[in-house]
């Protein structure tokens, strides 16, 4: 692709689709940059998975537009297929085969040698296990070699759907620094999960979906920002008297529970260098809003993964 | 390593490594050719055993004959106490020149077998005595009979059975399982054919054949077992082949249709057994009665077991594959077609 080409890597327009009565897209738009790391978050059910079939060109949407690095990914776009990595489901291996061998075949199905295994196996940390079999690894190493999978043909675009489900917080993590290290090798990355936590650690920008619709799509910070939330400020228990806690400027409120003193403020900074005037700083921990409280302020309802 | 290559030896490897499908293609079928092969090993060749007492031209003459096996007896008292209890069929004693001939009624085949034999013995010693010439002279010889000893049709049998075992089980499990998993989603987002992909697994249930093929073959002709190849032999290549392909669209349908490796199974051994029971793997088919001969006729595996046991055993040529190849093509050119239809990417 030439620089006068470069545009936008994903393209989805006022998309639908509907399975019987159920409307599973009900209007989705959005853009993803191309290097960009784009999360759609959202619970179960939300229509996340439907929207990101439909991108890869595994479904047809009822109506509405699709560009994938400038194609139409349906029907089945075989020049498009290289450039495209899919993430699926940890299980998606043949049987009985090691690591190695996973990889080397699912390489050789888009003409790449065994040359980059070693490469792929290194990003996802499992090189001590290439001689595996795929059955024998934990949660965490399958989730790791499937996106290892759906990277081998060196993709221009990558989807991963929900990778961090059901692995424990070490696995998490190890796979955050997975998926970081995908992006820094130039990669878009399409990332849905209801994990509102991860969307706000890894994602550039993210679409908050709920019932077949965007709600809100931003970068985590300024979505969170935009909710206008107060900060809340943690201090020990007795760190400062009560009444000139609420004396200090820009302090909305003031609660004493038995083991903390939080104040609520809208301007943190002035708040904690007037604190830290006073000495008075004994076990602080700062709590700012989160993707959940934005998800709350949208749907009016709590956020259940 | 093309696409093609690469996709039969991940297919090839991930089916050896597994036990459970290698006992079920292998050693299954062969248990079964171990055990009708010694069980029905005897029939027929066995030679009848009854009792003797005393000593004469008669006995010996019945000793020197192929039918018969002797037992001594001390006295005939105790001889036909054994006859009397089941043990022994007849017993016969001779005493200078008396011969005597005690036998079961009960077992009229054994009885007819052992009076024919005594009565011609002494007969033919009689003839002797008289020093006579004789009138008529029987000529006798052994020709090569439609019947086949028990291990001659269990070997082509079995064998084409284990052929259908793992054509169907291998396409009906494989596709299941890929759909369940997700690779068939894989490779459909991969730039690379069905065709290939299929391509590829039909050649290794092929080659699984071809193995199933020498195995099967290699034990049968053990002393134990006695199985005689004719010089045709080789004709039998493409009838696993095609008996393959057959078979593999048989489970590509089964595939299509069923959504866990549980009920793949399920449906498979539904088509499988009764195939395997009408298509004469384990009895020749020309022993069951007429309406269910013709019934066998609508399964592959009558077919491919006809064919087989033309070319393996009876030494028939070439012309004797006419028939089975064509209906075992038509066969697959039919379910393929429909299998291709009902196919299913995703659940």
């Amino acid at each position: 692709m030439t620089e006068g080409e470069r545009g936008p890597a994903v393209v989805v327009q006022d998309v639908r689709k509907s399975y019987g009565d159920l409307v599973a897209v009900d209007g989705v738009s959005f853009t993803v940059a191309e290097g960009e790391f784009f999360g759609i978050l959202g619970p179960n059910g939300a229509g996340k998975t439907t929207v990101l079939e439909i991108v890869e060109g595994l479904r047809q949407a009822d109506s509405g537009f699709v560009r994938l690095l400038g194609q139409d990914p349906w029907p089945r776009n075989s020049a498009l297929l290289p450039r495209i990595g899919v993430q699926l489901q940890a299980s998606s291996f043949f049987e009985r085969l090691t690591a190695k061998e996973q990889l080397g075949t699912f390489g050789s199905l888009y003409g790449v040698g065994e040359a980059v295994v070693a490469d792929m196996l290194e990003l996802v940390g499992l090189t001590d296990k290439a001689d595996v079999q795929e059955n024998e690894l934990s949660g965490g190493q399958r989730q790791r070699l499937s996106i290892a999978c759906a990277l081998v043909h060196d993709p221009d675009v990558v989807f991963l759907d929900e990778p961090t489900a059901a692995l424990d917080p070490q696995a998490r993590r190890n796979l955050w620094d997975v998926l970081r290290a995908i992006q820094q090798r130039g990669k878009t990355v399409v990332l849905t999960t209801h994990h509102l936590d991860e969307a706000e650690i890894l994602c550039d920008r993210v679409a908050i979906v709920d019932r077949g619709r965007v709600l809100a799509m931003d970068s985590p910070a300024a979505l969170v920002r935009g909710l206008d939330a107060p900060t809340t400020v943690l201090l020990q228990r007795g760190a400062l008297p009560i009444a000139e806690a609420r004396a200090l400027a820009g302090v909305d409120d003031v609660v004493e529970s038995e083991v903390a003193l939080s104040l609520s403020t809208r301007t943190p900074a002035p708040v904690l260098s007037a604190l830290a005037e006073r000495g008075a700083l004994d076990g602080l921990q700062v709590r700012t809003a989160t993707l959940e409280d934005v998800f709350l302020d949208l749907t009016g309802r709590e956020y259940r993964a | 390593m093309t696409a093609f290559t690469s996709l039969s030896i991940a297919m090839i490897k991930g089916f050896y490594r597994d036990r459970t499908s290698l006992f079920f293609m292998f050693v299954f079928p062969l248990m079964f050719l171990v055990i009708f092969g010694l069980l029905l090993g005897g029939s027929g060749g066995e030679r009848t055993k009854i009792g003797v007492v005393g000593d004469g031209p008669v006995i010996a003459a019945l000793g020197a004959g192929e039918a018969l096996e002797l037992q001594r007896f001390d006295d005939l008292d105790t001889a036909v106490r054994q006859v009397v209890d089941g043990d022994l069929p007849a017993v016969v004693a001779q005493d200078g020149d008396d011969v005597r001939l005690r036998f079961a009624a009960s077992d009229r085949a054994a009885a007819g077998v052992v009076t024919g034999i005594v009565s011609g013995v002494v007969n033919e010693a009689n003839l002797a005595a008289t020093g006579q010439p004789r009138t008529f002279v029987l000529d006798q010889r052994p020709v090569e009979d439609v019947s086949l000893k028990p291990i001659q049709y269990l070997t082509p049998g079995i064998l084409s059975w284990g052929v259908s075992i793992s054509a169907v089980f291998g396409a009906a499990l494989t596709l299941v399982s890929w759909r369940k998993k997700q690779v068939l989603r894989r490779i459909r987002l991969a730039p690379v054919g069905v065709g290939t992909v299929l391509v590829s697994r039909v050649l290794v249930s092929i080659g699984t054949a071809l193995l199933q093929g020498v195995v099967f073959v290699a034990v049968a002709v053990l002393p134990v077992f006695g199985l005689t190849l004719s010089g045709q032999w080789y004709l039998a290549i493409p009838l696993l082949v095609l008996g393959t392909l057959a078979f593999f669209s048989v489970g590509m349908l089964v595939g299509a249709f069923c959504r866990t490796e549980e009920a793949a199974s399920g449906a498979a051994n539904a088509v499988v057994l009764p195939m395997s029971f009408l298509g004469g793997t384990f009895f020749p088919v020309e022993q069951a009665p007429d309406w269910l001969q013709t019934v066998s006729l609508v399964f592959p595996l009558r077919h491919m077991n006809d064919g087989m046991v033309d070319v393996l055993v009876r030494g028939k040529g070439i012309e004797a594959l006419a028939v089975p190849s064509a209906v075992l093509i038509g066969f697959t050119l039919v379910v393929g077609l429909v299998a291709t239809r009902v196919f299913r990417w995703e659940d």
